[in-house]
């Protein structure tokens, strides 16, 4: 195992701090880390993790104190991984969620942790309202009734509906869902949320309880993270109030909804549409949608654009400057 | 002139229709006006008709309006009005009316809707999705951001202008061209179409379709928009140079389009159905329920206006 450790990458030139990445790197991610550091691939090693980890402990001169990990479930860092790896003193995700990192352990054992900021935020500000309006304006139905030549056959898509004056609940006014209020407001859409707390300074309406929320709401935008808390935050009683003209949109995590019952709900007509960027068992998505044309399903791109590819990757070089270099980090989740 | 003899039952003043009216708009108005179809009018109908209503986008041409010697005024239900002889109007002195900013708001909302789902793929995943490419075939490929773009607004009217906000909203950066500058409106100015589209990552056609606008976008026009660049149309198909745009697309010369428009609806260029850069739509920008009761009372009032000599609402510069 060692040796497929070492094999993986040669350190340039000098000593250098070593760094674990658990990640499927791209290339530009990839060269750019290895220009500045020794770095430990976890897929490239080809290692089981725990071997991996193991392995990575011995390393001369130092073992890596701080790893480079991705969320999406693929890897957790958890109290197994920590206990695996206790050199570890720095985890940088580039994900817009955490819910793959075990903040209270992280905190416990004293690991700083970098998140990804606000560089994701008008990404998916932009891709919610984008689906939001293709849900109720019925833009990538049309475009499908039209690829398939029915415009001249059948004569005009039925018609969509109106997005100013519609409330829309904002499920966590974090950086992102602030950014969608900013854009929706140009719409003419009234804003409302839930969260935790209200939040200071904002002047939107504010529901302490998801039921009223989504009673007086038109359309509900997930935005929050995914916890204990607010695992199937949307559940059959929220989608019931919701209404059957009522839309909900996810660019959040799959399990903030409870994805069978938004099925039944959408089934029956007890709501009128959903836009949906995140599904629980991505990437499997559930065949029922696909032959919804009141759905608007996209692949979890919310994210992901060719330019927050590259702020990503300099954002996460300044979080790893700023650790080795006993700096503050950017764009730090603990310490709070 | 003699009019007809009046009953109380023709008080209602008379209003000449084009076409048939959708009925929606039949059930709203038949109490107020006394609807005759122009090709049904009888000849003393047509020597007194004052008003012609078009509910519709057929053609209006200088033939049709010779028969109706009394007229006075061109009432569209539509935001453009290019299907109408206009020149024929100006000649005769009429006046014609639009549907003012009836349709304003949900075609500024489509266009917005266009713009993410050309740059943010949001279609083309959609389709990738739902045939269960994601499973197997691995993440879409990625899109492009949104914000921060350079949006050119070709036509800063109702549309545009409600186009503009929506997308200073996102970040974008927003110019415009128009037939002369709007010293009150804060995004720049840009006097000359090519060098807009020459600064521009998004072109935004919100203009009417007049014989100087007429294939103002050209190859010319796409080539400096760019290979990167996106073309959006919710003004009239007859704007861009169709043929052109479909090689310009095929080519790699533009980035990508979003079309709601074309130059003979409801035909579509069929070579588009396999673009994945491309997203299209019925002529649907401006339909909603809400907007249809709104050109209602646009039209109910350009026709009340005009029978108590009051001024239009919602008259056409001709």
């Amino acid at each position: 195992m060692a040796s497929a450790i070492a094999a993986a990458t040669a350190p340039p030139t000098g000593a250098q701090h070593s760094v674990l990445l658990l990640r499927r790197a791209n290339d530009y991610l990839a060269a750019t880390l290895r220009a500045r550091y020794r770095v430990l691939s976890f897929y490239d090693s080809g290692a089981p993790l725990p071997a991996f980890l193991a392995a990575s402990a011995a390393l001369e001169p130092e073992p890596p104190r701080a790893a480079l990990v991705v969320g999406g479930g693929a890897i957790r860092l958890d109290t197994a991984f920590l206990d695996a790896a206790p050199y570890l003193r720095c985890v940088v995700t580039t994900a817009a969620g955490l819910d793959h990192v075990d903040l209270a352990e992280c905190a416990r054992r004293g690991v700083l942790v970098a998140g990804a900021g606000e560089v994701f935020s008008t990404d998916v500000a932009d891709h919610a309202v984008g689906l939001l309006i293709d849900v109720l304006r019925n833009v990538s139905a049309a475009d499908r009734y039209v690829r398939r030549g029915l415009w001249p056959v059948q004569g005009d898509y039925p018609l969509g509906s109106k997005l100013a004056g519609k409330r829309v609940g904002i499920i966590g006014l974090g950086s992102i869902g602030s950014s969608i209020a900013k854009r929706l407001k140009a719409f003419g859409c009234v804003i409302q949320y839930h969260s935790r707390r209200p939040k200071d300074g904002v002047s939107f309406g504010y529901f302490h309880d998801m039921i009223s929320l989504a009673t007086e709401s038109d359309a509900l935008i997930v935005v929050c993270a995914l916890n204990d808390q607010t695992r199937h935050i949307v559940n059959k009683e929220v989608l019931g109030a919701l209404g059957k003209d009522g839309v909900v949109v996810n660019i959040a995590r799959g399990g903030n909804i409870d994805e069978a019952e938004l099925i039944s709900a959408l089934r029956e007509g007890k709501i009128a549409g959903a836009g949906l960027d995140v599904f629980e068992k991505e990437p499997v998505v559930p065949a029922e949608f696909f032959s919804m044309d009141n759905v608007v399903l996209t692949a979890h791109e919310a994210v992901f654009t060719t330019e927050s590819g590259s702020d990503l990757c300099d954002l996460m070089i300044g979080n790893l400057e700023a650790f080795f270099d006993g700096r503050a980090l950017l764009t730090p989740v603990l310490p709070k | 002139m003699e009019t007809t003899p009046q009953s109380p039952a023709d008080e209602k003043p008379l209003v000449l229709l084009s076409q048939p009216l959708f009925p929606e708009f039949a059930a709203a108005l038949a109490g107020r006006y006394r609807f005759v179809l122009a090709a049904d009018a009888d000849a003393a109908a047509a020597a007194v008709a004052r008003v012609l209503l078009v509910p519709g986008l057929a053609p209006v041409t200088a033939e049709h309006l010779a028969r109706l010697p009394a007229l006075e005024l061109v009432a569209g239900t539509s935001v453009g009005v290019d299907h109408v002889d206009l020149d024929n109007c100006r000649s005769r002195g009429l006046s014609v009316t639009n549907a003012g900013p009836a349709f304003a708001v949900d075609s500024a909302d489509y266009a917005v809707g266009l713009v993410v789902a050309v740059l943010r793929r949001v279609a083309a995943a959609d389709a990738y999705v739902r045939r269960g490419r994601w499973a197997a075939d691995g993440d879409y490929p990625l899109a492009t951001k949104v914000s921060g773009k350079r949006v050119g607004i070709v036509g800063l009217g109702n549309i545009g202008s409600r186009v503009a906000r929506r997308l200073a909203a996102f970040g974008c950066a927003v110019s415009y061209h128009s037939r002369s500058p709007k010293p009150s409106s804060p995004y720049t100015f840009v006097p000359a179409l090519l060098d807009l589209a020459a600064g521009s990552d998004v072109l935004v056609l919100s203009c009417a379709l007049t014989d100087e606008t007429k294939h103002m976008v050209n190859r010319t026009v796409m080539e400096a928009l760019g290979k990167d660049g996106v073309l959006i149309n919710v003004g009239r198909g007859g704007l861009v140079d169709e043929p052109e745009l479909v090689r310009c697309l095929r080519d790699g010369a533009i980035g990508g389009a979003g079309l709601d428009v074309y130059a003979n609806e409801p035909a579509v260029p069929p070579e588009l159905f396999g673009m994945d850069n491309v997203v299209l739509s019925d002529h649907r920008a401006v339909i909603t329920p809400e907007s249809i009761r709104g050109v209602l009372e646009v039209v109910t009032a350009n026709l009340d206006a005009f029978f108590s000599g009051r001024p239009l609402v919602s008259p056409v510069q001709l």
